[in-house]
């Protein structure tokens, strides 16, 4: 399987890149660590005549753990950020997730940025990122946005990012107590069934701050207010987990594909939910 | 659609390629360089019977363009080892039977070969999840994960000798 013919350029700032997705408009594609891209080349899915390789942009790479807030470049890889030992202690999750994405091969070169801006329901950082609550920054012909990454998601494949627009970094706060992230795959290598992630403090016995995630679950990710809101000023007992499960369940939509039908995956999502709940109250 | 010059260092020789940038680096090693030791299994980025190590890391080459590679270092199992001067973990795979038709091997070893370098003591568990990527259709891995336990250990006694 081969990629129709394309131009192929190699920036080395994040101008020239908005300066070539400028001139070549609808025909030109960014190419990060190419995981998600050069499958959907390989089928001739997607028509691009000009591909911007945006490995030579140093300002793209990177973490950076400042106070309380954390920054990742859009380039940084799976395989970094599961290596990196000051983002396993300011956001355990970020290691804990990504050691659940695709393989060894494809996490030495899929990165951040592309993870998340691909805008594929089944991938997992997605999810991971409305659970931190992070921001994105973009940056375009106009100069640089931010973009809250729960507003981000409009549907599979279809992101608040203009075509002339790259992602830069997500950034988000160091979190503190609980923390899981739990996905139930058919090997490892696969895309979700379901996943869930999962932060919870507590305080004297009852829950602080909670935040509740889905992937996979639609055709976007999904943050569970109602959830959240269920748990937060509760003691995290059974019944707030099953009541905050349930609420959660109620918010996915998934379809049926070769992973399974739509009650078989609301089911496994119940059982994900309630593992990330669990996990994180006994790590809180 | 113009082609590029692509240069590489593969097994430790420079090399410059006149290709189209879609030209996908294992078909660059396979046909226009004459390196077929990497293999193309399912060309979908599942099988890892086409790995071979790019810059200190285990790469599917059927997933990465040639073009993306200008400037890289790439070893192939065709660098770790010779017919005469086998590699260790080559020489346990054979002592370990951990091939049977050899498809997947290449990779197998390479990727082997790198998850050894970033962690030379690993558990069988480590080793399953470090193989993870590579799919062996004959074997069913036991003599596999057996061969890279052992390399391990050999080359951890040679480092410790010398
Ligand atoms: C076998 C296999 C298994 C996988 N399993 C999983 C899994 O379990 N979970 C998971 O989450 N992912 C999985 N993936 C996908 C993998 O994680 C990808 O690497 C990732 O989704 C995309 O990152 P990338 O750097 O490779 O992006 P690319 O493939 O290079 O790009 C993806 C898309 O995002 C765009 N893009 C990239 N970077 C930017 C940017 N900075 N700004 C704007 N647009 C950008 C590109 O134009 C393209 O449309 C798997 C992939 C494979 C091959
Ligand atoms: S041929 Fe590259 S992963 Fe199978
Ligand atoms: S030995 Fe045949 S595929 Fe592994």
């Amino acid at each position: 399987m081969v990629p129709g013919a394309f131009n192929y350029y190699r920036p080395d700032t994040v101008d020239d890149v908005i300066g070539l997705l400028g001139e070549w408009g609808d025909d030109a594609r960014v190419i990060a660590g190419g995981h998600s891209l050069i499958p959907v080349m390989k089928q001739r899915l997607s028509d691009i005549s000009h591909l911007i390789d945006l490995g030579g942009v140093e300002a793209l790479k990177g973490i950076i753990i400042d106070g309380g807030t954390v920054t990742i470049g859009a380039m940084t890889t799976q395989h970094e950020l599961i290596t990196n030992d000051a983002l396993a202690s300011a956001a355990p999750i970020i290691r804990e997730a990504s050691l659940q994405i695709a393989d060894p091969q494809v996490r030495y070169l899929g990165t951040i940025g592309g993870n998340v801006a691909n805008g594929d329901p089944a991938n997992d950082m997605p999810g991971l990122m409305q659970t931190l609550g992070a921001t994105y920054h973009l940056a375009g012909p106009n100069g640089g946005r931010t973009v809250a990454a729960r507003d981000f998601y409009e549907a599979a494949y279809f992101t608040a990012r203009e075509d002339d627009e790259i992602l830069t970094a997500v950034s988000f706060a160091a979190t503190s107590g609980g923390y899981a992230y739990e996905k139930q795959k058919r090997k490892i290598g696969d895309y979700a069934t379901a996943a869930a992630g999962v932060l919870l403090t507590m305080h004297g016995g009852s829950c602080s701050a909670a935040s509740v995630a889905l992937t996979n679950l639609s055709d976007t990710p999904v943050y569970c207010t109602d959830a959240v809101d269920i748990l937060v000023g509760s003691s995290v007992d059974d019944e707030a987990v099953a009541a905050a499960v349930k609420a959660a369940v109620d918010v996915s939509d998934p379809v049926a594909d070769t992973r399974g039908p739509v009650d078989f995956k609301k089911y496994v999502a119940g059982v994900i939910v309630k593992k990330a709940i669990e996990s994180a109250r006994s790590r809180a | 659609m113009e082609k590029m010059h692509v240069k590489m260092n593969v097994n430790g020789k420079e090399v410059d390629l006149l290709t189209e940038p879609r030209t996908l680096l294992i078909h660059a090693l396979r046909e226009e360089l004459g390196i077929t030791g990497p293999h193309v299994g399912c060309s979908s980025s599942h099988c890892g019977a086409c790995t071979v190590d790019m810059n200190g890391m285990s790469v599917k080459s059927c997933t990465v363009f040639a073009a993306q590679a200008n400037g890289a270092e790439i070893t192939t199992i065709e660098g770790l080892g010779s017919p005469d001067a086998l590699h260790v973990l080559q020489e346990m795979f054979k002592e370990h039977h951990g091939l049977q038709c050899g498809y997947c091997t290449p990779g197998m070893i390479t990727r082997a070969y790198r998850l050894l370098q970033e962690n030379p003591n690993p558990t069988e568990e480590e080793v399953r999840f470090g193989i993870a990527g590579n799919l062996c259709r004959c074997t069913g891995y036991q003599n596999i994960v057996k061969a890279i336990l052992e390399a391990a250990a050999k080359m951890n006694e040679i480092k410790e000798s010398a």
